[in-house]
């Protein structure tokens, strides 16, 4: 059993949590996940490390409450425990020996670029850090990243907080007013992901995405991470989470993605109305 | 006097048509009646050949001698000197290849159930109430193994037997390895596999769950801990896939994803957390036991069609006879000397159909079975919505990636002395489907069992 240690809800469908885990907590990086069974009679999630404090033993998730499994993740209260919690999995990101870095996230992908960004910095790089969401009252970690950034731009769709419009809008602008980056590293929504790597595509600037496909074990057992990169098979669990941006093939990966969103919708809501029975 | 009887006793099975829809145990075992009738065909011959077929050799003729007295415990007595296991393997060892296959009363008639004595031995055991089981006086040693599943378990019940104090490191949230996560209930009840682990624990062997070696721990970490010898048994590892268009489609599954959201994460429980997709026509491809398996889970999960798709004929199928038996019983249809060429989609990018290729055998290979080849123009499309693909696993990069020294083949397997298991690096030993590729649960246990034998000579003469 894991004992969460600290909750606070970031927005209104997204919460951060701190387990406390110190085995993890002594050997996790940024980019790598863990993954996650809420209950005993659980399904298994994956979730990437959003920080980690070696110290204290804790490590952070940042979650947005998404299906039944996220719902049941978010009923639990500070001080009570989860079943399981594995990791340090996957490959951490490589961030040694960039000396300028565009760092780009997407709603709650943002928590997980977040940590990149933290190393980057401390690493001594320049870090200009390009974050978006749907609306004001979804921005999270803005004060976190702008510690950590040499420049942060806020995007929101509607206008409603920083600048309107998407995150490749803004890292257009930044390529376009002649800065040069070693890398740019994009996490957040497959589509957003697909975009941006369109775009730096054109710039040829290399991108490394950041993958969160359907997982089961998460070790290289199952093989339900599987993606195409550079017309390979790769399992996102052993192989990534992190790839070569220009070389995923993201369609697929959407296509793959969506394969349980019909149960996924009918269990978030069947739970859904179990917690509002017990209210 | 022998039973004379040329044929076995049949093993009492849940009727095919009733089976096919529910998760519950296919055979229901030998009554002690036909038990002791079964042990009575047994001619206790000198020579013993079962005994050599056995790969942890099994007093078989003893224990057999035993049961046809009616002396059920001091079978299990036999049993236990050798096995730790016996209630697993009495129910999936491919006994006709092994103790059976050379069973004299085999030449001109039916084997002994040898397999199905000892299911009926462990199962009288485990049925009577539990003896207290008194932990052996430690010796002071520490051994970490790294993998629950069969082969680990042995290791870690033959060294705490002997006083070891043992650690076993597991990666999921459940101990067992392949007998929780791979092989089906209606095959393997969970409440037999758990039973047995809890044999260990009251044996003083320790469970981590949750714990991934070579990511939180690596093998020099476990040294540093204080464990003076590693045993690594984690199993076959990733699976794979044949490289035809169409295996990333929705619907495709390997054999291992479809297994362990079955077996593992309960998805056939209407209560489940863990979603499948719910099926109506599903194309297995081949021939092991791992893919009768997967068949007759589809079958039971609702499939009205199932179809078990290899490319060689029914003789080469690698699978046990009697899965492959029972999967016809149940109505899962075999096409034989057929291989996959791509799977189409359907206009949601779900799998839509399955394209194969009609097969002839031609010379043997380097594996001694004809070697296919594709007929010419003999395309044509089975009418699936799932196909699970069962052809195989190559070997996790996780412990090998994280541990200086160790040497693997050129395929991944880590390479380990035959008689020891013991690797390239000093006091770290192997065994199970990490060094021989996917293979048998009693030839990991066979490992496993050789490994503590040398763990032990190892560290006594330390």
């Amino acid at each position: 059993m894991y004992r969460i240690i600290k909750k606070t809800n970031l927005n209104p469908t997204v919460t951060k949590m701190e387990i406390l885990a110190p085995h993890i907590a002594k050997k996790a990086e940024p980019g790598q996940f863990i993954i996650l069974r809420v209950t005993d009679d659980g399904e298994r999630i994956p979730l990437t490390i959003a920080d980690f404090d070696r110290d204290r033993g804790t490590v952070t998730i940042i979650f947005q409450i998404v299906g039944a499994t996220t719902e049941d993740l978010n009923h639990k209260s500070e001080g009570e425990y989860i079943s399981d919690f594995v990791g340090p999995l996957g490959v951490a990101s490589h961030c040694e020996g960039l000396k300028k870095v565009a760092v780009v996230g997407g709603g709650v992908g943002c928590a997980i670029a977040y940590p990149i960004a933290k190393k980057l910095h401390g690493l001594g790089a320049e870090v200009h850090s390009v974050v978006g969401f749907r609306s004001n009252d979804l921005v999270i970690l803005e004060e976190d990243f702008s510690a950590v950034s040499n420049k942060l731009v806020v995007m929101t769709d509607d206008g409603s907080h920083g600048k309107k419009g998407l995150v490749t809008d803004a890292l257009k602008e930044l390529i376009e007013a002649g800065n040069k980056y070693d890398e740019v590293i994009v996490i957040g929504p497959l589509i957003m992901m697909k975009f941006v790597c369109q775009l730096t595509k054109q710039y040829d600037i290399k991108t490394v995405v950041s993958m969160n496909p359907i997982m089961i074990d998460g070790t290289g057992m199952c093989g339900g991470c599987r993606l195409t990169v550079d017309e390979q098979v790769k399992f996102a669990c052993v192989d990534g989470p992190d790839f070569d941006g220009h070389k995923v093939d993201f369609d697929e990966a959407i296509e793959r993605s969506s394969m349980y969103k019909p149960f996924e919708r009918k269990a978030h809501e069947a739970i859904c109305n179990l917690y509002k029975e017990v209210k | 006097m022998p039973n004379m009887s040329p044929n076995k006793n049949p093993m009492p099975s849940q009727a095919p048509d009733v089976r096919n829809k529910n998760f519950l145990e296919v055979a229901l075992g030998y009554s002690e009646e036909t038990a002791i009738d079964e042990a009575k065909r047994c001619l206790n011959c000198k020579n013993k050949p079962c005994v050599s077929g056995c790969p942890v050799k099994i007093h078989i003729p003893d224990f057999i001698k035993e049961v046809s007295e009616g002396n059920f415990e001091e079978a299990y007595r036999i049993i236990s000197e050798s096995s730790s296991l016996p209630a697993v393997c009495g129910r999936v060892c491919p006994q006709e290849s092994q103790c059976e296959g050379k069973c004299v009363r085999g030449i001109k008639g039916e084997s002994v159930g040898i397999g199905r004595l000892e299911r009926f031995v462990a199962d009288h055991h485990n049925a009577l109430a539990a003896e207290k089981i008194t932990k052996p006086e430690p010796n002071g040693h520490k051994v970490a193994i790294i993998g629950s599943g069969p082969s680990g378990l042995t290791c870690a019940g033959d060294l705490a037997k002997k006083g070891y104090d043992v650690t076993v490191f597991e990666a999921l949230h459940l101990a067992g390895g392949v007998l929780v996560y791979g092989i089906p209930e209606f095959r393997l009840p969970k409440a037999i596999v758990q039973k047995e682990i809890d044999t260990l624990k009251d044996l003083g062997v320790k469970i981590e769950t949750n714990m991934v070696i070579g990511k939180v721990l690596s093998i020099d970490e476990l040294f540093e801990q204080g464990f003076e010898a590693v045993y690594i048994g984690s199993g076959a590892g990733l699976p794979r896939f044949m490289g035809i268009p169409g295996e990333n489609l929705k619907g495709v599954y390997s054999a291992n994803e479809f297994l362990t959201r079955v077996n593992l994460m309960k998805a056939y429980k209407d209560e489940a957390k863990t979603p499948i997709k719910n099926s109506k026509k599903v194309a297995v491809v081949g021939g092991g036991n791992v893919a009768m398996d997967a068949a007759r889970c589809a079958k039971r999960l609702g499939a009205e069609e199932v179809y078990i798709v290899y490319r060689r004929s029914e003789e080469e199928l690698p699978a046990r006879k009697e899965e492959v038996e029972h999967a016809k019983e149940e109505g899962i249809v075999f096409k034989l000397l057929n291989n996959p060429v791509e799977i189409l989609a359907d206009e949601n990018k779900f799998v839509g159909g399955i394209k194969c290729v009609e097969m002839e055998l031609g010379e043997p290979d380097e594996s001694g079975r004809r070697r296919p080849k594709a007929k010419e123009g003999s395309e044509f499309v089975i009418d699936v919505d799932c196909v699970i693909m069962a052809i195989g696993t190559s070997p996790n990069p996780l412990i090998k990636s994280t541990t200086k020294g160790l040497n693997t083949q050129k395929w991944g397997g880590i390479i380990a002395d035959e008689a020891t298991g013991l690797t390239s690096r000093a006091h770290v030993y192997a065994g199970g489907d990490a060094v021989t590729g996917a293979a048998t649960v009693i030839l990991a246990m066979g490992a496993g069992k050789a490994a503590a034998e040398a763990i032990d000579k190892d560290l006594q003469g330390k």
